[in-house]
């Protein structure tokens, strides 16, 4: 009979081969519901995972990756340092929300003046809208002791509600006819997060590979990171150790939110452009998955949400060159989360094959 | 053997793939914000797109993106179609205003069509069609089946199209009933069952016996099946399964004349920049059935009123009508001019709620 063994400690190589495994995995039954939908498996799987990288048109697709896969990346870092710590931070998408309308204000208050000092300052605002947006759940988490899950997620519908009446109210554009949307950014020189549109360059990806290097460092070589980590697997002996886990708390909801509001920042004054009433378009819930499919490591992540980015833009071109439906698509990435957690338990337990444990 | 498979099945499938880009068809691209099955406005946006494909048959090929957001997603969705030579895209809701000119921009070989926006470029029309028509008869039908005199509105975003559905509905069945009030909930979305179902039930709860939508599902209808004797209208499309009753008419956009036109225009190379905006006259909206769950002179009268609007002896915003603040906005008579309309951003005296900011 097959039986699963606990293993004395987490399997070191099946936790770096289980995001492979699950990807294999997902290729394979995407493959399946592609032919049952009376699509060509291998087409369909070329078209997602691998056009975006080398089709003819790979020259535009490529950019678009950066484009999609930077916020993804920025907010999954912040939130990794929670996350291995044991504090759970899923309202990311409302401190990305307030991070955006904070670091638009910022810029809309100063146009049309050209200065090179109007884009610092809409970065500074942005980080700190998403860091004390963070600071609510963060705080109430510390002195009163409520779930910080629940409060995080549900100020995600606040910040949705903030964001509505931003864009029909006091950031609204005035020459907008009467429509609703701020004024567009990306077309304000001084305070566009742009560097080269056409290579998908802008001040978010940079932020995005600089956080990637700074989390590496933090984590792996610094004590802050041990402290993180031991938090998370053993709060009694991080006491011990001297951490103080309120002073944690609020580190690690910081560092997410405050990630979570420059992702924003950037994606307002660049890719998006305007404060609009849509902007929220889920990156903050889509990166909790690309953290955990990274594993929580920095290069983990990246590599995570640049996949997440394929199966997004991949998706597209399946959709439009091979009819296929959207919902083939969310298929496919919740397929992905879902083959991931599935296959975790190969690190954490033995396949033992019939015979008795030894 | 199972490697060397499946390099072959790639190969051949990506000589299929490059085979058929290279056929000399008119490609069509069509951008929804919807899924095809909303049962309201981007079925019906695709129901077009079909009689697209079937008036031309091997002559025009079809590709269709669903359930794209507003944003930069949209904006690489259209550059892809145009890239993968799509002759003519249409995009169809009022977000994708921005993005449609920036793409329009890069590739000035392919026609642009926005629904509902108003901003044009050389190679970059925009067609709307005259809803507020087709809220005149709803509100005129409205206002006679009330019984609470209390009419619920579910409105999607604070944009000038909507406004002017909801002043247009309560105008005419301010005419047939001066007790009617209008409860407006804004929704904030254009497709979201669960939202629009949560929105029906607390009008519904509010006292409201008659719900209006300018939301594109058919929660709200099944919402009020639900209540039992709650009227409703089907929106974007007829959605018929409703009736007779909840579902006692509808306004059905039909885009596929439009579309087939401007199709044909782009294989003759007449095509040109242009704002077209069409009501019930030219066919582009067009009213549902009315049941017979709808009283005998109720029906007459309305089925008077859409011989009027469309013959053009009579336009949905004739005054004398006021503003909300009552200020004077049209003379007796005075017909609204197309400008005022497409920018409407202020409610009609006696609607009591505010338009959100």
């Amino acid at each position: 009979m097959l039986m699963l063994e606990k293993r004395p400690q987490p399997s070191r190589a099946w936790t770096y081969a289980t995001p492979v495994l699950a990807v294999v995995l997902t290729m394979l039954c995407g493959g399946l519901l592609f032919a049952a939908l009376g699509q060509d498996p291998f087409e369909t799987i070329r078209t997602i995972f691998l056009d975006p990288l080398f089709s003819e048109f790979a020259w535009f697709y490529r950019p678009q990756l950066l484009i999609k896969g930077a916020p993804l990346v920025l907010i999954a870092i912040g939130l990794s340092f929670g996350f291995r710590a044991g504090i759970w931070n899923i309202g990311a998408e409302g401190q990305y929300i307030v991070g955006a309308i904070c670091g638009a204000a910022v810029g809309l208050a100063f146009f049309p003046l050209e200065s090179f000092i109007i884009f610092p300052l809409m970065v500074l605002a942005g980080a700190v809208g998403g860091l004390l947006w963070a600071m609510i759940p963060g705080f109430l988490r510390v002195r009163f002791g409520t779930n910080e899950i629940l409060v995080s997620l549900m100020l995600v519908y606040v910040a949705e509600q903030l964001l509505a009446s931003m864009a029909l109210g006091t950031l609204r554009n005035p020459d907008g006819m009467g429509f609703p949307g701020s004024r567009n950014l990306a077309q304000y020189p001084s305070a566009t997060s742009w560097i080269n549109q056409s290579a998908g360059m802008h001040w978010g990806v940079v932020t995005g590979f600089i956080a990637v290097i700074f989390a590496y460092i933090a984590l792996s070589r610094h004590i802050f990171g041990f402290n993180v980590r031991l938090s998370g697997q053993s709060p009694r002996a991080a006491k011990f150790a001297g951490v103080n886990p309120g002073k944690l708390v609020l580190i690690c909801m910081g560092i997410s939110g405050a990630l979570a509001g420059l992702a924003g920042l950037f994606e307002v004054s660049g890719p998006a452009g305007q404060v609009s009433i849509d902007f929220g378009a889920g990156y903050g819930f889509t990166a909790i998955i690309v953290a955990f499919l990274g594993r929580l490591h920095p290069v983990g992540i990246l590599l995570a949400g640049g996949l997440m980015a394929l199966t997004y833009i991949g998706g597209e071109i399946a959709q439009s060159n091979l009819g296929l439906p959207v919902a083939a698509i969310q298929l496919l990435q919740g397929m992905l989360l879902f083959f991931l957690l599935a296959v975790d338990v190969l690190t954490n337990y033995r396949v033992n094959w019939g015979r008795q444990p030894a | 053997m199972k490697i060397k498979t499946v390099l072959t099945g790639a190969t051949l499938a990506f000589g299929l793939a490059t085979g058929a880009v290279a056929q000399d068809k008119t490609t069509v691209g069509f951008v929804y914000v919807g899924p095809i099955g909303d049962g309201g406005w981007t079925y019906e946006h695709n129901k077009a797109r079909l009689a697209v494909e079937e008036h031309f048959g091997d002559a025009v090929e079809t590709v269709y993106v669903e359930s794209v957001p507003e944003g930069p997603d949209a904006e690489r969705v259209m550059t892809q179609m145009a890239l993968q030579g799509a002759d003519l895209i249409f995009t169809t809701s009022f977000g994708y205003m921005d993005q449609t000119i920036n793409v329009a921009a890069q590739f000035p070989d392919v026609k642009f069509e926005h629904a509902t926006g108003y901003k044009r470029a050389d190679n970059v029309s925009t067609y709307s069609a005259r809803f507020y028509e087709g809220r005149a008869v709803q509100g005129h039908i409205a206002g006679q089946m009330t019984e609470s005199n209390i009419i619920g509105y579910i409105a999607s975003y604070p944009i000038p199209e909507v406004i002017r559905g909801i002043n247009s509905a309560y105008i005419h069945a301010k005419e047939v009933n001066p007790d009617v009030e209008f409860r407006i909930v804004w929704a904030y979305t254009w497709f979201d069952p669960a939202k629009e179902a949560e929105a029906a039930t607390v009008l519904i709860e509010q006292g409201a016996d008659v719900i209006l939508q300018h939301t594109d599902s058919t929660a709200p209808q099944a919402a009020a099946q639900a209540a039992g004797n709650v009227v409703t209208f089907g929106q974007a499309s007829d959605m018929a399964e409703f009736a007779p009753f909840p579902r006692v008419s509808s306004i059905i956009d039909d885009w596929a004349p439009y579309y087939i036109a401007r199709t044909q225009a782009v294989i003759d190379g007449t095509w040109e920049s242009t704002d077209t905006w069409d009501g019930i006259g030219p066919g582009m909206v067009a009213i549902g059935e009315i049941t017979d769950a709808v009283p005998a002179d109720v029906k007459a009268s309305a089925e008077a009123l859409i011989e009027r609007l469309r013959t053009g002896e009579y336009h949905a915003f004739t005054g004398p009508l006021n503003r909300q603040d009552g200020s004077v906005w049209l003379a007796d008579g005075e017909i609204a001019d197309d400008g005022t309309l497409a920018g409407m951003n202020f409610y009609v005296e006696g609607i009591t709620a505010e338009i959100p900011q």
